[in-house]
């Protein structure tokens, strides 16, 4: 998704480093594949940019210049286009099932603003640290998510089911997966990686934990789903 | 980090976590930060102690005797202690290791994404 906005910034000091945030490594290897991508594509099956970046969400972007500091903290990042929500949306609603129609109803709620995005990236690539999108680094610390006794213990226990599902004991991760949902709900990434696993495409509603991804959307509204983008 | 339940050798516990276990307390660039007696017994780390100290929560997996040691609660109450980008190091689809430090001098758009 984003090897074509990289060819063009590329030549202008911009690295495209994409990380996959899969539990299951060979789930995200074929959209590795199918990209062709020139620029690093990396896996991080223990949401490891969850505690270190504040990652709450996927896709999410974080901007690092030169030297290293971040000049824009985690938050929803397209490349100009949203293909997701551009498929949601080109889906003749009237020809599905009632559950679906409903839950795609509320998705075509979800707000982003790709172009609005990628024009800030530009701007950030031609001007550096004179543009406005470059924060300073109190605004960058004080825009992070928070992290609280509450989703610094999530962080933990993700981790922690994270390892005994590889160790090969999926059932032994639940547990453990539904107290990180319970400490730190805003994280979506602990969510969806572990409803994909018990209803995969769907992330329906399961005894295997309270929420799911359409009665968690629901509870917040589609449209806060992606906080919107404060320039 | 995951560890075992029970004591845990000092250069486990800076790999997992960036502190060194020294005795000037726990250390890490140029920040110490004060650890007491306990600490440490007969060399090894005991981590609820030493992660009580820094401000990382410790949970535990009864039924494997594992724990997990989560991150610091920072002193601002974010996930980003500074803007300085945080240490990070992952594997790259053709298994060889990737440092996000190697890429100093361009800018970086880090990207998450997931197949999910």
């Amino acid at each position: 998704m984003w090897q074509e906005l990289r060819t063009e910034l590329h030549p202008r000091g911009l690295e495209v480093v994409t990380v996959a945030l899969d539990v299951d490594p060979e789930a995200a290897r074929p959209f590795v594949e199918a990209a062709h991508a020139e620029h690093p594509s990396l896996l991080d099956h223990a949401h490891l940019v969850d505690e270190r970046f504040g990652v709450v969400n996927v896709p999410n972007g974080v901007w690092i210049d030169e030297d290293g500091t971040i000049v824009r903290p985690a938050e929803p990042a397209f490349p100009g286009k949203n293909p997701v929500l551009d498929q949601i949306n080109s889906i003749d609603i009237t020809t599905l099932p009632p559950d679906a129609a409903e839950m795609l109803t509320e998705a075509r709620k979800i707000k982003t603003d790709p172009e609005g995005y990628r024009a800030m990236l530009v701007d950030w690539v031609e001007h550096g640290a004179a543009s406005e999108y470059a924060l300073s680094p109190d605004e960058v610390v004080r825009r992070a998510q928070p992290r609280r006794d509450a989703e610094a213990r999530a962080a933990a226990h993700f981790e922690l089911g994270e390892h005994l599902h590889r160790m090969g004991d999926h059932p032994a991760a639940i547990p453990h997966w539904r107290e990180a949902h319970r400490l730190f709900p805003a994280n979506w990434t602990y969510k969806r990686q572990a409803w994909e696993f018990e209803d995969p495409m769907r992330q329906g509603h399961t005894d295997a934990y309270n929420g799911s991804w359409f009665e968690d959307v629901k509870k917040i509204g589609a449209e806060n789903y992606y906080p919107p983008i404060v320039p | 980090m995951i560890l075992m339940e029970g004591p845990v050798d000092p250069a486990a516990f800076e790999a997992g976590t960036g502190w060194a276990i020294t005795p000037r307390g726990a250390c890490r660039a140029e920040l110490c930060v004060l650890l007491p007696p306990e600490a440490t017994i007969d060399g090894a780390v005991d981590v609820d102690t030493v992660a009580a100290r820094l401000g990382m929560p410790v949970v535990h997996d009864a039924a494997y005797d594992l724990v997990a040691v989560g991150p610091e609660t920072t002193v601002t109450g974010r996930a980003l202690s500074t803007a300085e980008a945080p240490e990070l190091e992952l594997p790259a689809f053709d298994g060889r290791p990737f440092n996000l430090a190697s890429l100093r001098g361009q800018k970086v758009i880090l990207l998450a994404w997931a197949s999910w």
